[in-house]
């Protein structure tokens, strides 16, 4: 079968700085695929460019095999496609509820959306207790759940999610983590970026690992576990 | 009780200026930057009116209507043709085109309907309401001016907050990254805060043009910086803070006129404008403003 999103050889620009140099990798329905590597390697660059936020200059990106190469970006999350990105990037002046909201821009069906909006509450119970506080109000913690809930308001199929555990306190990664297991059980194939490489690949099916805008190691997350160099280089205390 | 009627002519002047404010607020919160081309829309606008209101038998209101029409579409293609293509432009160069777009649309005036000064017609007749025994005496356009701008502000409130495009509108202008990830369409959403803008500068215009009946092709740069001062004033960006600067430097500039003196008004609207800039930089209801790269 082929793969859900297929990213075949892509080089991405800033101006002349070569960020991307020829990527390549794809991800199956309902894996989770972790893609790991230092700070600056260019994993927030391959998710803004598999969302269509940032152009390749060369390359292409199938989803569900389509080529979603141009696609503008907001077209992409009514494909089935949703990111919950770096830095969370919720809308702080907005209600915690309206930015929930927000993530189901595209849908239609009133009825439809209260039920995603019920499932998100499950899962996020913080959520609904907070839902009429100025989003920008809430703790680190709750931000980055506001962010992850207002993704999964577009039921999608696929979510890209850009370390998801920055700045928060290890009791918390651990929920958060626990969370997006639950999420990938109840079928959404997941894109993990994390620098936090020993969580990323405990919940991983695959992973790749990115250098300066190459990928110079893939393979399954167990196996990268266990790998020499991805412990001496990620995995280290 | 000259008192109470100058506080209250103020506050008809201002509510127009505040019309005109927030135009130039939501473009700079949306696509950030200073449309100044916004004031010579006004003009545009009443010119549009002075035309049906002269040439056709339509009713006032009609004119406000079809001139409103044209003023929205304009604001579009203003927004398509000149600033789209520099989206991602230094902002000097946006700033450059504006005043370039300003000076288009006085000098296409000035070809069509010639440079002199033509009389608008009070549109909502000349009667006046008489308090306190007639000490105080405010005239039908006065209140009408209140009246619609009170409307419209409470419209545009309710229209931002309350419809999904609203909050769209402040979706993108605090992150447009992030909505786009939504499914927001930026470009659409710009357009749109460009065609509400421009609709409100038009009826600013007709309000203008009925109290103040003197329409000429520069007749809406005073008011555009007026009103663009406002928005500077309350803090730009803020929607709340147009209407509350629009109203006060309206009421300041009446105060002055009749208190200390005529000629001197603008000067000490402006000087009030550079004290609070001094004291409060970001406006009185304006937030830190973190620029974009
Ligand atoms: N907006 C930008 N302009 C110029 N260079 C950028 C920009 N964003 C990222 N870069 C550069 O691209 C490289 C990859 O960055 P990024 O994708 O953010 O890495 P990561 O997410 O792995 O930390 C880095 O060298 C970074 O400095
Ligand atoms: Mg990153």
């Amino acid at each position: 079968m082929a793969p859900l999103l297929q990213v075949d050889n892509i080089e991405v620009y800033y101006g002349v700085i070569k960020a991307l140099k020829g990527i390549s990798f794809e991800v199956n329905k309902g894996e989770i695929v972790a893609l790991i590597g230092a700070n600056g390697a260019g994993k927030t660059t391959i998710l803004h460019t598999v969302t269509g936020l940032l152009k390749p200059k060369t390359g292409k990106i199938l989803f569900k095999g389509n080529d979603i190469t141009k696609v503008p970006a907001h077209k992409i999350v009514t494909m089935g496609m949703a990111h919950v990105p770096e830095g969370r990037r919720i809308f702080s002046q907005l209600s915690v509820l309206d930015n929930i909201k927000l993530g189901a821009f595209t849908r239609k069906d009133k009825e439809e959306i209260e039920e995603t909006l019920n499932y998100v509450y499950e899962r996020f119970p913080r959520l609904k207790e907070r839902k009429n506080q100025i989003a920008g109000t809430l703790s680190g913690g709750e931000q980055q759940m506001l962010a992850m809930g207002r993704a999964l308001m577009s039921k999608p199929e696929f979510v890209l999610m850009d370390e998801p555990s920055m700045g928060l306190s290890p009791l918390l990664v651990s929920e958060i983590f626990e969370i997006i297991k639950a999420i990938n059980e109840n079928g959404t194939t997941v894109l993990l970026v994390e620098q936090n490489a020993k969580k990323a690949l405990s919940i991983a099916d695959r992973a790749y690992v990115l250098e300066t805008g190459n990928i110079v190691l893939s393979g399954d997350a167990k196996d990268l576990m266990n790998d020499e160099s991805v412990k001496k280089a990620y995995l280290s205390e | 009780m000259e008192f109470l009627s100058t506080i209250i002519s103020g506050i008809s002047l201002g509510s127009i200026y505040a019309l005109i404010a927030l135009g130039y607020t939501m473009v700079y919160g949306i696509a950030k930057m200073l449309n100044f081309a916004h004031g010579d829309v006004i003009m545009v606008g009443a010119f549009m009116m002075f035309t049906a209101l002269t040439k056709t038998s339509l009713p006032p209101i009609a004119c406000i209507i079809v001139g409103t029409i044209i003023c929205t579409v304009l604001g579009m293609l203003i927004e398509k043709i000149a600033y789209k293509p520099l989206r991602s432009a230094t902002s000097l160069s946006v700033l450059i085109t504006a005043i370039g777009v300003s000076y288009f649309l006085q000098n296409s005036a000035q070809l069509i309907f010639g440079a002199g000064t033509k009389q608008f017609t009070p549109l909502f007749g000349n009667g006046s309401v008489s308090l306190f025994d007639g000490q105080v005496v405010i005239s039908h356009n006065t209140i009408v001016t209140i009246i619609i701008s009170v409307v419209l502000m409470i419209v545009l409130t309710l229209f931002i907050n309350k419809t999904k495009t609203g909050r769209a509108m402040l979706a993108v202008s605090e992150d447009k990254g992030a909505a786009q990830l939504m499914g927001i369409n930026v470009n659409k959403t710009i357009s749109i805060t460009f065609a509400i803008g421009s609709a409100l500068a038009a009826i600013a215009g007709a309000l203008l043009c009925s109290s103040y009946p003197i329409l000429s092709p520069t007749t809406g740069a005073m008011p555009g910086i007026k009103a663009f001062t406002a928005a500077v004033f309350g803090g730009i960006g803020s929607i709340p803070g147009a209407m509350i600067g629009g109203i006060l430097l309206g009421v300041i500039e009446n105060l002055s006129k009749v208190y200390i003196s005529t000629q001197l008004s603008d000067a000490i609207v402006f000087g009030i404008l550079i004290i609070i800039l001094l004291v409060k930089p970001t406006g009185i209801l304006g937030k830190k403003i973190s620029e974009k790269v």
